[in-house]
């Protein structure tokens, strides 16, 4: 959801704002149920759970359940946590497949360790990053969350978290404490071209480092944005003890190196590597 | 919810048991819900159950058929499988919310 004037987050607790008018939108309306559809099944992408295997997945801020019942489509079972209990009631309306737990994600995650094939979090963990009672430290909800939730997942499995962040800060706040934690990944942000289209999903390991997914882009092209792997070798244009150091030449050579790399470079000029008085 | 579900739950709330564990069920309403039979998931989610708490949640509901332990070589036995999967998650208490008091 774009929201371009005020974020949900800056008036108040989830649990007010996912009031009954609220829950009625998830419900009801088709363009939010597409929307949060579409980011379920991207972030179960995301998962890479073994094929044809059904999972015991959690489902943290499930709402009315709308990424719940896609998880139940796949074929996985789950089970919902959230805080607001507007949004359980319109999801125990909906009659899900999945169990409904009413808690804050951010006292920590009340299951045995171990329990979990994977998590996903669609569009709800950026809650935890604004303090709504003096007692509450952002950085303390986020750790306690994290760390419960590494706990809860068997070992190696993964958690992709779909989430809003307000700005770079919010989102290095939120990565640091999931490293603490222990989790390794990164940030797969998928269309960042886009204002409206763009999506942040949060993708963590628990066990020792994978792959990490790749972005979705408009023009499936591969941007100048990755390395490309090529078996072409830059001429290697001097053997190096043929230059004297500090000559022009090894001057030129320098800078033509720097531009390899990619580093900004003054043009060459005449003046390149003049001969200076010694005095300099 | 599940018996499964109520099974892997634990509390942070000190005073419920030896670790947070296990939580009283109420048997408000039971129903039976058919779910598809899946051997591998059953068969991987049997470790992980504590059958102390599965069984005493299962007389609180009144169920029958419930298996004391896992035995010898379960993942082959279907008869078991089956029977665990009725257990765990085709029978469901509710619908209400379990509410987690977390202690703050």
């Amino acid at each position: 959801m774009a929201f371009r004037s005020k974020r949900p987050e800056h008036g108040g607790p989830p649990e007010l704002f996912y009031d009954k008018n609220e829950a009625r939108k998830y419900v009801r309306n088709s363009r939010m149920i597409d929307v949060q559809t579409k980011m379920a099944g991207r972030a179960l992408e995301l998962l890479y759970l073994p094929e044809g295997q059904p999972c015991y997945l959690l489902d943290i801020g499930c709402g009315s359940g709308l990424s719940g019942d896609y998880l139940s489509d796949e074929g996985h079972y789950w089970v919902g946590l959230d805080i607001s209990p507007a949004m359980l009631d319109a999801a125990l309306d909906r009659d899900t497949e999945g169990d409904l737990l009413l808690g804050d994600m951010g006292q920590g995650i009340p299951f045995k360790p171990g329990s979990f094939d994977g998590c996903i979090s669609i569009s709800a963990i950026q809650w935890l990053c604004n303090a709504n009672k003096k007692s509450d430290i952002p950085a303390k909800r986020l750790y306690c969350f994290f760390s419960s939730l590494y706990s809860v997942l068997v070992r190696g499995a993964r958690a992709v978290l779909q989430l809003y962040p307000e700005n770079s800060e919010q989102l290095e706040l939120i990565t640091t404490q999931a490293t603490k934690a222990g989790f390794t990944g990164g940030v797969v942000v998928d269309f960042p071209n886009s204002a409206k289209a763009k999506k942040f999903y949060l993708c963590l390991f628990s066990g020792p480092s994978t792959f990490m997914p790749k972005a979705l882009n408009e023009n499936n092209e591969e941007e100048a944005r990755e390395s490309e792997f090529t078996s072409e070798r830059v001429p290697y244009r001097m053997a190096q003890r043929g230059i004297v150091r500090k000559s022009r030449e090894w001057v030129l050579e320098k800078k033509a190196r720097r531009r390899r790399q990619g580093k900004e470079v003054r043009p060459d000029t005449p003046y390149t590597g003049r001969k200076r008085k010694p005095r300099f | 919810m599940k018996l499964l579900t109520h099974n892997l739950l634990s509390s942070h709330v000190r005073g419920v048991g030896p670790r947070g564990f296990p939580l009283r069920l109420q048997a408000t309403e039971v129903r039976i819900n058919p779910v598809e039979f899946n051997p591998d998931f059953v068969a991987r989610m049997i470790p992980k159950v504590e059958w102390a708490a599965l069984l005493e949640a299962a007389d609180t509901l009144h169920l029958v058929e419930v298996p004391k332990g896992p035995i010898e070589g379960y993942e082959h036995d279907e008869k078991f499988l089956r029977q665990m999967h009725h257990v765990l998650l085709e029978v469901r208490t509710g619908p209400s919310l379990a509410s987690l008091a977390t202690a703050g």
